[in-house]
């Protein structure tokens, strides 16, 4: 596509961003888990976020979607603090969990990654057995204090994560040679076991197949009775699927907040509906 | 079929044709490398495996006390100053009783190689009442005898050309009619330093030396090269100017001619440290010197290449940075920096230049006992050896390459093994 398009393409349909459309806050703040209020997030001196206020109510999924390169990642990034590991990322605003400042000097971000756990889109488990791979957390956290009770947990997680029957007989086989969706799975079920509150997830099944993604979506829809879930995901149907709220993203606004439901059927805005029908993205 | 088909199908014979060339280069080129190999091998084990056996003479001695000046009731100090070469000498003289001429008795005396005297000095002192007994004993031939033994001097050769004359020519034959002559495993080559006599010459002096120097080198330059990497690479702030230029000088230095360090080992450590010179302590702080830019450039290149999905996992379930490194991280990236540790360490343990610089290349005739103790290296040896003109030399100087390469494959070895230990982590 020639610059001369894409201008042009943009000019159609990019409507001016003023402010959060939709329901971004929660009514009831006693529901909230995690919230934003005039996050900004620069990489240098780009600005990839811009101003976002958005409530994460707890035991909900809230979907994150929007067009390639609008943010998606980085908000997410920035709810664990995993934007630390690069340099050059800084962000402003406020950011809380059950009211309390992830961001504020004494907050250790080696104890929120522990609370706000995170799957990422490739599925990375470590060169490990399945074993160790879902006993690492717990083992660092000194969560457990004997083999036994190691032993408990293991089975557990990976029976949350619907992967206990698959494995049980292989446990010290390594888990890299799992297939990918089971790897995967192995990578919530690792999360699963450090027991965290939030779970960050980042596009979880753009690297699997459709039955694969099926088993974790309905996963996700178990998990959500325990855990706040925020994923980001390029695939609309998934957020439809499987979220209470979704929130659309561009060009690192926030363009809209509602009910799943609503987005997808009856968009407020223009943005989001150009997006939802296709013609975006 | 369309067009672009055809195209292709035009094309690919010279494709494949060409994939084929390439191919036969490589297999080329690893032949010719091959031959040179064996090439390089033949000729030196077949110069070498003659230095691991090493001709022995019995001769029957009386170790006479008036010879020798001693009576039952001296001194251990008596008894070991006492001169048993005369012993010796007597003993090959009444074993030769015909040869009166000057020049033949010295030359007869010359049959027996000098640490014979000492053998016999060993053997009273434990011993004492061994005085005024006869009894045959084995001594190390001289080497000009071991020469002829092992067939490298030809006795069609006219008298004057030849090292060993007739009249030794004879004593020879009449020694080995009367199995007094006898090759065997040349034990003194792995029990004995350097000498200027070369059937007494050893390389466990060097072979001491180089693997004190090794271990220094070794526990110097890799801790620091790993941590240096790791640093670098994991905790050292991005795009900083003074980053970059460490990063820039490090490359440089693994570019810098290896007398170069030696010269520095001379000037910082042994003339303002004070480190003494020509020991396996100043070899081995030269070295490492020089290896640290080499196992420091090879673990950054292995750290890099470890997938950043697998620090985000670690990052992402609440480990902290140091945690991601150590657990994960290195243990990742160990082969690879095994895979430099190995280059470095093999480049350290042939090095010769930076060595002469510190004083690695003194005549030492004892084994070193630790790194404090005067010394030389494997390669120096070889280098010193080589520049002799006595032909029992040139024997041991393949043997002492021999003996490097199998240090060197060891060391490999193990280093290797270690890898598929780190690799087995899947
Ligand atoms: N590590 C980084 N360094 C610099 N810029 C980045 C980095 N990661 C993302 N960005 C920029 O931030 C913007 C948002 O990226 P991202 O959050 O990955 O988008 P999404 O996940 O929605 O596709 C993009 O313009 C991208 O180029
Ligand atoms: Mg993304």
């Amino acid at each position: 596509m020639s610059t001369d398009t894409a201008t042009k393409k943009r000019d159609e349909f990019d409507v001016e961003i003023l402010d959060t459309v939709g329901q971004p806050l929660l009514k009831d703040q006693a529901e909230v888990k995690m919230a934003a209020r005039g996050c900004d997030v620069f990489y240098a001196d780009h600005q990839a976020i811009f101003g976002v206020d958005l409530d994460i109510g707890k035991n909900e999924i809230i979907a994150m979607i929007g067009p390639s390169g609008c943010g998606k990642s980085t908000f997410l990034r920035a709810l664990n603090r995993m934007n630390d590991t690069i340099d050059i990322c800084k962000v402003t605003g406020d950011l809380t969990l059950d009211g309390q400042d992830i961001y504020a000097k004494d907050q250790d971000p080696v104890l929120l990654r522990a609370r706000v756990g995170m799957v990422f889109q490739k599925p990375n488990p470590f060169p490990k057995s399945i074993y160790d791979n879902v006993a690492y957390g717990a083992r660092l956290h000194g969560l457990v204090t004997n083999k036994s009770e190691l032993d408990d947990l293991v089975e557990a997680s990976l029976t949350k994560a619907g992967l206990f029957k698959e494995v049980k007989d292989s446990l010290l086989k390594p888990g890299t040679g799992l297939s990918g969706g089971q790897q995967q799975r192995l990578c919530i079920a690792r999360t699963i076991a450090v027991d965290p509150e939030v779970i960050l997830m980042d596009e979880p099944t753009s690297a699997l197949d459709p039955i694969a993604t099926a088993i974790i979506e309905e996963l996700m829809d178990e998990l959500r009775h325990n855990y706040t879930i925020a994923i980001v995901t390029h695939s609309m149907q998934q957020a439809a699927r499987i979220s209470q709220r979704t929130a659309y993203f561009h060009l690192g606004k926030l363009v809209e907040v509602n009910a799943t439901n609503t987005v997808f059927t009856n968009p407020e805005h223009k943005l989001t509906e150009n997006y939802i029908t296709g013609r975006f993205g | 079929m369309n067009k672009s088909t055809q195209i292709v199908e035009a094309g690919l014979k010279k494709r494949y044709a060409r994939e084929k060339r390439f191919r036969m280069f490589g297999l080329i080129s690893i032949l010719i490398s091959l031959a040179f190999l064996v090439v390089l091998l033949t000729d030196i084990i077949s110069k070498g495996y003659p230095a691991f056996q090493q001709t022995y003479i019995k001769v029957d001695v009386t170790i006479d006390s008036k010879t020798l000046g001693l009576t039952a009731d001296s001194t251990e100090d008596e008894l070991y100053t006492a001169s048993y070469s005369r012993i010796i000498r007597d003993s090959l003289r009444a074993k030769f009783p015909e040869v009166t001429d000057r020049k033949q008795r010295r030359a007869l005396t010359n049959l027996v190689s000098k640490s014979a005297a000492y053998d016999i000095r060993d053997k009273v002192i434990a011993n004492p009442s061994i005085l005024d007994t006869t009894a045959s004993y084995w001594f190390l031939a001289k080497d000009d005898v071991d020469v002829f033994m092992k067939g490298n001097i030809d006795r069609d050769l006219p008298e004057d050309d030849r090292r060993v004359k007739d009249y030794q020519l004879g004593w020879i034959d009449q020694l080995v009619a009367e199995n007094r002559l006898e090759k065997r495993f040349n034990t003194v080559l792995f029990t004995e330093a350097d000498s200027r006599e070369p059937e007494q010459a050893g390389i466990r002096g060097a072979l001491m030396g180089s693997l004190f120097t090794m271990l220094i080198t070794m526990f110097l330059a890799v801790p620091i090269g790993v941590a240096s990497a790791t640093y670098l690479e994991e905790f050292a702030p991005q795009n900083n100017k003074w980053v970059d230029m460490i990063e820039i000088n490090i490359n440089n230095l693994a570019a810098v001619p290896s007398i170069v360090f030696g010269l520095l080992g001379l000037a910082v450590y042994i003339n303002f440290f004070g480190v003494p010179r020509s020991t396996p302590l100043i070899g081995g702080l030269v070295l490492a010197l020089m290896t640290l830019p080499t196992i420091i450039i090879a673990s950054r290149a292995a750290i890099k290449a470890v997938p950043p999905s697998m620090r985000e996992a670690a990052l992402g379930l609440g480990a902290s940075k140091v945690q991601t490194v150590f657990q994960h991280v290195l243990p990742t990236a160990m082969p690879g920096i095994l895979t430099g540790t190995i280059i470095g360490m093999a480049q350290a343990l042939g090095e010769t230049a930076p060595l002469l610089m510190i004083g690695m290349i003194a005549f030492v005739s004892d084994v070193p006992q630790g790194i404090l103790d005067p010394s030389t290296v494997m390669p120096v040896q070889i280098y010193l050896w080589s520049d002799s003109p006595e032909r029992a030399f040139t024997e041991r100087t393949s043997a002492a390459i021999m003996v490097l390469l199998a240090f060197l494959i060891t060391m490999n070895l193990i280093a290797i093994m270690l890898r598929k230990r780190f690799e087995q982590r899947w």
